[in-house]
């Protein structure tokens, strides 16, 4: 948990002081988004494909990939990795469950199980995925120079 | 996490996607229960972006950095609901015009769509076709057909346009053949289609989706029906007429001096009712109408035309029944006596 905090704090002080110049080509993030279709095999079964998104409507399921690779000499400590969800995606998992979100633009972090949505009334309820806008994975490692990886995160088209 | 043969292929995405099939599953059943809050579909042509960013540290002190730009526009999906807005069968007689059935369009799908729309009033197994007289948009949006007020649907030229999560108030005005009889049914279907397009869910239409988008037929194939039913309600009025001789002796025979009942019974049969009803009938030659006899049902009334209904004019007699509804009767009396 210290060590989650410590991530974060060093995330919000990114913000406030971006990057060098020269450092920003050691790591390199690339985004890609997919989306899953049925497609009926001859048997009748039905098979779920990954396809590039020529084709995306309401209620289609997402699946975002964010690649990462450290392209420097030297490792890369604290990496935090944050992805606000597009306003028409609701969020809809993540493929390895070690994310925490935020359900308020990014104010807040937590597991979503933890969070709780305030409503207008003045109560309050479990956040549901449908309530997340930023997606966020702390990697409490360092990704050693040439190592690659990636997150994966699923989203439904509102 | 790391993957460290990685490729680039989304074959390589898909691998990794299927290993966590039983996460996915336990994630939709959450979105199940939150997908009530979600009010409106992503409108066609809004653009989904995604920009992840990252931060770590290295020798030389933090870094942010940002992953492409990945756009995806939303493309129109053309579905379409049409229910039958009758809360039951709407009555008709024979020869009736102008039957008002009323149906609800509404474009399930996520763009401004133009819907085409047709009647169809010569669907088998009912019991007769009406006649399609047109089929008249609820332009005031009041659910109720207004002759002169809402607009006249022509095909082609005012094909309505439906807000995506909208509905239209449709009507089909037709008109009953004559030879139609009591309990008969006609099934009146009307049919919505996108003008986009339709087909079978899935069919695309490059470049026609609203924004710029593909169009994309969904589950109901962009087209939809419904139908309504008209069902005749005919009523027959008979009307029969008898007589009881009670002579001054004690006997029936019709002799000078013998009162004369007549009983008239006015009978609805089929269904729906008959409004109006007026029973008259003239006092015979060689009778004298016996002042105050006429009856209705169980009450007398009175021979002055006042409010009563009953009347006798010196002629006939006269009683204003009203409406009598299928399978009930009326029963008037009066007397006269044999000259």
């Amino acid at each position: 948990m210290i060590k989650l905090f410590a991530s974060l704090l060093s995330a919000f002080g990114m913000i406030l002081a971006p990057g060098v110049a020269f450092a920003a080509n050691q790591l390199q993030l690339s985004s890609d988004v997919f989306v899953e279709k049925q497609k009926q095999r001859a048997d009748g079964s039905v098979a779920t494909i990954l396809e590039e998104p020529n084709l995306v409507t309401p209620g289609d399921k997402l699946v975002f990939v964010v690649k990462y690779k450290n392209n420097g000499a030297a490792p890369a400590e604290k990496f935090v990795l944050t992805n606000p969800l597009p306003k028409a995606v609701a969020f809809n998992g993540t493929s390895d469950g070690l994310e925490v979100v935020s359900i308020d633009d990014g104010k807040t972090w937590g597991f979503l199980s933890n969070l709780r949505r305030q409503e207008v009334d003045g109560k309050s309820r479990p956040a549901l995925m449908s309530d997340v806008t930023h997606i966020r994975w702390n990697l409490n490692r360092p990704i050693a120079a040439g190592s690659e990886g990636k997150l994966i995160f699923r989203g439904i088209v509102r | 996490m790391n993957i460290q043969k990685q490729s680039n292929s989304a074959a390589n995405s898909v691998n990794y996607c299927l290993r966590s099939s039983l996460f996915i599953a336990a994630a939709l059943g959450s979105f199940a229960l939150s997908s009530a809050a979600i009010a409106a579909p992503t409108l066609a042509g809004t653009d989904i972006e995604n920009i992840a960013s990252a931060s770590y540290d290295t020798p030389n002190g933090p870094v942010t950095i940002d992953s492409n730009r990945v756009v995806i526009k939303v493309d129109e999906l053309l579905d379409v609901t049409v229910t039958s807005s009758n809360p039951g069968d709407v009555t008709t007689a024979p020869g009736s015009t102008t039957n008002v059935l009323t149906y609800l369009v509404t474009n399930t799908g996520n763009g401004n769509e133009a819907f085409t729309l047709t009647a169809n009033v010569a669907l088998a197994g009912d019991d007769f076709d009406p006649t399609l007289q047109q089929i008249v948009l609820d332009t005031n949006g009041n659910g109720v057909y207004d002759a002169g007020v809402d607009t006249v649907y022509v095909a082609g030229s005012n094909n309505p346009v439906i807000a995506p999560e909208a509905s239209l108030t449709v009507f089909i005005l037709s008109s009953t053949p004559a030879t139609v009889v009591n309990g008969n049914r006609a099934e009146v279907g009307l049919i919505a289609a996108a003008v986009t397009g339709t087909g079978a869910p899935g069919t695309a239409f490059a470049g026609a989706g609203e924004g710029g988008g593909n169009a994309v037929v969904g589950t109901t194939g962009a087209d939809a029906t419904d139908s309504a039913f008209l069902a005749v309600q005919a009523a027959t009025l008979a009307l029969v007429k008898s007589a009881v001789i009670t002579d001054p002796f004690g006997g029936d025979r019709p002799v000078p001096g013998a009162t004369i009942t007549y009983r008239l019974v006015a009978s609805v049969t089929g269904s729906g009712s008959i409004s109006n009803v007026v029973i008259s009938d003239p006092v015979p030659a060689s009778t004298a109408y016996t002042a105050g006899s006429i009856t209705l049902e169980t009450s007398a009334l009175t021979d002055a035309a006042d409010t009563d209904g009953g009347s006798y004019n010196g002629t006939q007699i006269r009683a204003v029944v009203g409406t009598v509804p299928a399978g009930q009767s009326r029963t008037v009396t009066f007397k006269v006596t044999i000259q």
